[in-house]
């Protein structure tokens, strides 16, 4: 036993065995290992999951990729004109409701309580409203789309405008939120140094705070567009078409279609996922169309967590 | 007073020389003006979450109360299954088989989202996190169709089937190993009579491990009679259906709901003081020491609050559900999570499903909402919970 210069004995050892043993921390080494696989395990589902749609999209995606794209909905998986441009055209009208409509909005509801808002019981109100939508199952957005947009609005019958409008309030939420954090996240300095030459409060949030919160803004805005993208369950309610949908006539931009009845990217897969059981190709077109729907997703995001980490860094 | 040059327009009238005062530095009207139109502007766009959110309410309620005064009640409880076009409206299904959703995605969430943040923020150095966390926010940006269908064709046949076949056998073996192992250590440290060992918590100890194993034991037993009763002639260990199970997607639910966990826990720890750190390594903690007895710790209301939004979150998820939970339209009551079954959010879903008209009996319709008003309720609390948690967090540091 090496000496001790403390008096007791069980804690001298004690304490030497703690420091002396440094180099072969068992326990804590395990529990590295541990929570890394943790995280590890998390990434590698992550890569399974791409893999496996991969495999699974690949014979349509190396074989029929051109009219995979132009396509449209079909009743058997070996039509060659089965395809996914229904879809497409859907979701980029739904990410037109959602830019046109959720984006004014929601940025506009973020300068207000970042900026304006007084410390009143309205404020409270707006605050506790807009947390808890966020909170709100997707699926109870599509009762409330099926309820005023097809029941009220439109005699019971499904359509295009029905599906934006419903994703729009959907991610509401999420887009004053991201907003209301860039707005403030601004330097007080800034906004008092353009109060000191006279500017107004407009003036100040015009010309200071909202270029200052811009990135920030972007990518909340863009992340709420992915989302708004790859959600399905709002429209099953809302009665987007699952089965066959017949090619429309009219041309990708005709504002007519917006009363028309419609699909969209993720509905396109709910649909083909269940007829796989039926018709095994279906299987195989789900993949594909997963693949495309994934990559549109994950553009979307990169584009965000790029320009996030890029302007953190600019500004240390 | 010597000129300094104020704009006439911004003094009030008569010569420049006249005293500089607050009313003369409001500006012109129009300008005041033009500043509470665009606040108004502003005002109007903050004040449609009120609408929205009044609206849900109002339209949830208005057909749920119809559901409600017009439902013969003896048809939401204790009847076969949930067959809405037919007339029976079994809660208890729907609810049953969202429990064992929610719980089973917990189990994947909880530990993987968990151990994941503990990684990233104590462990993990500046590059590996640079690197890591960008990917765990693209597993978060994955579309909930995109698992519901790698749940249906890679879950449920590689995962779920496999467990079902023979996982019992090893989950059981595990089990008993681990606790002959503590009962050995436990004999080893009493005839030792090592120092710190009190014999009464060690009793104490063998007491919870042997409850706590008698009870999985039990929930196993449990869960094969239940399941293995579908199909007596079956010689596997016990039944599981094909083409997807709530197991299969409440194991996706529940990778949807990792990330979440991970950066809802991962903030909690993050707000933790490095103080608390410093101070731990200072009185000789090591690292494994410094973040399971003074970082959890201090961080534990934030991370009660990743495991409800996680629980709220699973409640809601809705796809995956509906695609791999293994049941069409209409669901006969379950309770083994290896049978096909339809939570709340799934049984909305396939009710609505390919059609913008919902046919059936007279009030098929308007139970869409009664379920979706329990939903919302349900979630609604959890929600105000998790904020309640996540403020003693703000408060404390």
């Amino acid at each position: 036993m090496r000496p001790s210069t403390i008096g007791n004995t069980g804690t001298a050892q004690r304490v030497e065995d703690e420091i002396f043993r440094q180099g072969r921390d068992l326990r804590g080494s395990g529990f590295r290992l541990l929570i890394f696989s943790a995280l590890a395990l998390s990434i590698l589902i992550l890569v399974v999951l791409i893999g496996q749609v991969l495999t699974d999209g690949w014979p349509v995606l190396s074989e029929r990729f051109g009219d995979f794209w132009t396509g449209t909905l079909r009743s058997r998986s070996s039509d060659d004109s089965l395809g996914i441009s229904q879809g497409l055209v859907g979701s980029f009208w739904i990410a037109v409701f959602v830019a046109v409509l959720a984006f004014p909005i929601g940025i506009a509801a973020a300068i207000y309580l970042e900026e304006y808002a007084p410390q009143n019981w309205v404020t409270k109100s707006l605050d506790i409203a807009i947390r808890n939508l966020a909170g709100v199952p997707s699926v109870v957005y599509g009762l409330l789309g099926l309820f005023l947009f097809v029941k009220l609005a439109n005699d019971g019958q499904s359509a295009l405008f029905a599906g934006g409008i419903t994703l729009a309030i959907l991610v509401l939420p999420i887009v004053v939120i991201t907003s209301a954090e860039a707005i403030r996240a601004v330097p007080s300095s800034l906004r008092e140094g353009a109060y000191g030459v006279g500017a107004t409060k407009w003036d100040v949030i015009r010309s200071q705070v909202l270029p200052f919160a811009a990135p920030g803004i972007l990518t909340g805005t863009l992340l709420s567009l992915s989302r708004a993208v790859g959600e399905a369950a709002p429209l099953i309610l809302v009665g987007a078409i699952t089965g066959r949908l017949a090619p429309r006539d009219g041309s990708f931009w005709g504002l007519e279609q917006f009363g028309d009845r419609f699909t969209a990217m993720p509905i396109i897969i709910v649909g083909w996922v269940q007829e796989s059981g039926r018709d095994e190709g279906f299987g195989s077109a789900a993949g594909a169309a997963i693949v495309v729907l994934l990559g549109l997703v994950i553009a979307m995001n990169s584009v965000a967590v790029l320009l996030r980490n890029y302007f953190e860094k600019k500004r240390g | 007073m010597a000129d300094i040059g104020i704009p006439s327009d911004l003094s009030t009238g008569g010569s420049v020389r006249d005293v500089l005062t607050v009313e003369s530095l409001a500006g012109p009207r129009n300008r005041a003006i033009k500043e509470q139109l665009i606040r108004g502007v502003f005002f109007l766009g903050a004040f449609v979450s009120i609408v929205i959110s009044s609206l849900i309410v109002f339209s949830l309620v208005r057909e749920a109360w119809t559901f409600m005064t017009q439902v013969d009640w003896n048809e939401t409880w204790g009847q076969i299954g949930w067959f809405p076009r037919r007339g029976h409206y079994d809660m208890p299904t729907l609810l049953v088989s969202s429990l064992i959703v929610t719980v089973v995605a917990m189990l994947v969430a909880g530990p993987l989202g968990l151990g994941s943040a503990i990684y990233l923020s104590e462990y993990a150095s500046r590059r590996t996190r640079s690197i890591l966390k960008p990917i765990l926010e693209v597993l978060a940006g994955v579309p909930s169709v995109v698992l519901g269908f790698f749940a249906l064709v890679f879950i449920s046949p590689q995962v779920i089937e496999r467990i079902g076949r023979n996982g019992w056998l090893v989950i059981g073996a595990v089990i008993l190993v681990a606790y002959l192992a503590f009962v050995v250590t436990w004999a080893r440290k009493l005839v030792q009579r090592e120092a710190g060992t009190d014999i009464s918590t060690q009793v104490k100890r063998v007491l919870i491990l042997t409850a706590l194993v008698a009870t999985a034991l039990i929930l196993i037993w449990w869960i094969n009679d239940v399941a293995g009763s579908a199909d007596p002639n079956s010689d596997e260990f016990f039944t599981v259906k094909r083409s997807g199970q709530l197991a299969a997607a409440a194991v996706g639910v529940g990778i949807l709901t990792i990330p979440l966990v991970a950066s809802v826990s991962e903030d909690a720890l993050a707000s933790v003081p490095k103080e608390l750190r410093d101070a731990s390594a200072g009185l000789g903690a090591r690292k494994l020491a410094t973040t399971v007895q003074v970082v959890l710790p201090a961080a534990v209301s934030g991370i009660v609050a990743a495991f409800i939004i996680g629980i709220s979150r699973a409640l809601g998820e809705t796809m995956v559900v509906f695609m791999a939970g293994g049941a069409a339209d209409a669901a006969p009551f379950t309770s083994s999570p290896f049978d096909g079954g339809l939570t709340m959010t799934a049984g909305m879903a396939s009710l609505a499903t390919g059609t913008d008209n919902v046919v059936g009996e007279g009030l098929t319709f308007q139970s869409l909402y009664f379920v979706g008003l329990v939903l919302f309720l349900l979630t609604l609390t959890l929600n105000v919970l998790a904020g309640r948690f996540v403020n003693r967090v703000r408060e404390k540091y």
